[in-house]
């Protein structure tokens, strides 16, 4: 679905993302992991956009979308939620959705009606009429992903959904994205939850200093040497 | 209702979503509503009848000028969420395009209108294009120097009359060809009066089109709008273009109203300071605050135009600023939010 060959990107003389390469295959969760500054976002910027890279390729089912904007990469089907949680804080809850879906269809009320759809997948339907500025983190980070998915990606990039949310929220979050994975979506995910991304991913990634030290099944990467002393820390090993 | 950390199961029955689906997707107005919009409209339509002094049918036909420039204002800056401070250009470009190819080669201002419209929207565009791709404060700072060279540049273009400006000539036998009206004030009122409605409608549509929606959204988080698929500088042209359209025509109007124009009254920073002024105070981002703020304002800068003198100097500017500053801090639902809030305090909502 999503091949990433020797992406580079360099800010000044720090190299943000060190020639990665890795695959996310259709239907799976792939999981990104790294310490804070591995360059983790940066890679989704890059697959997504918002960043060019210096060197390397993006390939989405075989075709480059290299160099391509933001908005006409979400329009092939990549979608993407922001750690730093972007919503549209003076739009209701409704419209925040509605901005993703118009790209399909212009009408006003179908596309209220696919919003409410996704609302209630998350859980949000309670709150339609509520100004996005009047949700909680966990509601937001729910917000996002209604609003990524209105735009019908096939494949969906997730920053950090579970960070900075309450405890008691993440198992509901989880359960989401187990939901999607089933209707049939690609996920990538970021996550410094490990308990999280272990029940969640497929495959890990692993990143640190901007290079991809290992990849494989969370259990291998649970034992890798060089992710236990770069990352998981001794209590890990 | 109480919040659920989970999302309900599948296959449960779906009370909420079968409601959710029967509301409005925009609240239409209520009976009540409808009632006092019938009665604006009859006022609007019977007042220079009413009050037929000539001062006071002046009065609202400087409103509803100013109220178009600033209703042009209200839908790049508080729709789309870009400061432009340098509407003027537009305004003295629709002026001029009006009065100069009149008074010069006798073509009909209403076809110069539509030459201020068209010039004024390719100006939008060479200013949207290359500072829409920045981020931050560049457009607003684009358009302040944008402003200032349009002023600087039509005081020194001998060809259109350099400071002097362009003498309208007076036709008494042609006022439709000519858009002159000399007898009294009624068509230059119901003409402004036109034109407001129809830039309101424009705005009553946006409110209920993708466009709008996605104005909305670039203002409040461009790149959340860019990754949910929005063609981010594409939206933004189009609402310059909008604006600047608005803008061109509310400034070919003043120029056969007032039948003098130079570059100090149609191009002067003072003017696009004023817009956003206006559209501050009665409300940013709704339909009806530049119409409230040109109401409010335009009234109150004759009084204090009197009462300052015409010195010449920036007291007037000064003012202007500090009351900017003053509302966006202490009052930025401007006075739609007053008013809206003494409403539904008496229980008249």
């Amino acid at each position: 679905m999503l091949e990433v060959t020797n992406l580079t990107r360099r800010f000044g003389g720090l190299v943000a993302n060190d020639a990665i390469s890795f695959r996310a295959e259709a239907g799976g969760i792939l999981g990104v992991i790294g310490p804070n500054g591995a360059g983790k976002s940066t890679l989704f910027e890059l697959i997504t956009g918002f960043e060019t890279p210096d060197e390397g390729d993006v390939r989405l089912d075989g075709r480059s979308i290299r160099g391509l904007g933001p908005h006409r990469i979400n329009r092939l089907g990549v979608a993407r939620t922001f750690q730093k949680l972007k919503p549209f804080a003076h739009m209701t809850v409704e419209e925040n959705v509605m901005v993703g879906i118009m790209q399909h269809d212009s009408n006003l009320r179908r596309a209220r009606d696919a919003a409410l759809a996704a609302l209630d997948f998350v859980g949000l339907l309670d709150k339609r009429r509520v100004h996005a500025h009047g949700l909680s983190t966990g509601q937001r980070k729910r917000l996002e992903l209604a609003r990524a998915m209105g735009t019908r990606p096939r494949l969906l990039l997730l920053d950090e959904v579970t960070g900075g949310v309450d405890q008691r929220s993440i198992p509901g979050l989880i359960e989401l994205i187990e939901r999607l994975r089933r209707e049939g979506m690609t996920i990538i995910l970021i996550e410094h939850d490990m308990q999280v991304l272990m029940s969640l991913a497929d495959r890990v990634v692993a990143l640190h200093l901007g290079a991809k030290i290992a990849e494989g099944t969370p259990e291998s990467i649970r034992a890798d040497r060089a992710v236990v002393e770069s990352y998981l820390g001794a209590s890990y090993a | 209702m109480a919040q659920a950390p989970h999302a309900p199961p599948a296959g449960e029955p779906r009370a909420e979503l079968e409601r959710a689906r029967a509301e409005p997707v925009r609240t239409p107005l209520s009976a009540k509503q409808w009632v006092w919009l019938a009665l604006a409209g009859v006022a609007l339509i019977a007042w220079p009848h009413v009050f037929d002094a000539p001062y006071q049918r002046h009065v609202l036909v400087m409103v509803f000028i100013y109220a178009l420039m600033a209703q042009g204002w209200n839908v790049l800056a508080g729709y789309c969420g870009q400061i432009s401070l340098g509407q003027a250009v537009y305004f003295g470009i629709g002026a001029y395009s009006a009065g100069f190819l009149y008074a010069n080669y006798h073509i009909s201002p209403w076809l110069g209108m539509l030459v201020g419209v068209g010039i004024s929207v390719l100006v939008a565009l060479a200013i949207g294009l290359p500072t829409f791709r920045l981020r931050g404060h560049y457009f607003a700072i684009a358009t302040l120097v944008i402003g200032e060279i349009g002023h600087t540049l039509m005081l020194n273009w001998e060809f259109v009359g350099g400071a002097t400006g362009v003498w309208i000539p007076i036709d008494r036998d042609s006022p439709w060809y000519s858009f002159q009206f000399h007898d009294n004030k009624l068509p230059n009122y119901y003409i402004g009066l036109g034109f407001l409605t129809a830039a309101c409608l424009v705005v009553v549509w946006l409110e209920r089109s993708k466009a709008g929606l996605y104005f909305r959204a670039i203002r409040d988080e461009p790149d959340a709008a860019r990754s949910l698929g929005v063609d981010v500088t594409r939206y933004k042209l189009v609402a310059i273009m909008i604006s600047a359209a608005f803008t061109a025509v509310a400034g070919a109007q003043f120029a056969q109203y007032v039948l003098v124009i130079d570059p100090e009254t149609v191009f002067p920073l003072l003017l696009s300071i004023l817009v956003v002024l206006m559209t501050m105070l009665g409300g940013i981002g709704t339909l009806w605050g530049p119409i409230i703020g040109a109401g409010v304002l335009f009234p109150l800068s004759e009084a204090t135009r009197v009462w300052l003198g015409g010195t010449g100097g920036a007291e007037d500017l000064m003012i202007y600023g500090a009351l900017i500053l003053l509302i966006s801090v202490f009052w930025p639902g401007g006075l739609l939010a007053l008013l809206r809030r003494l409403f539904v305090r008496s229980g008249d909502a």
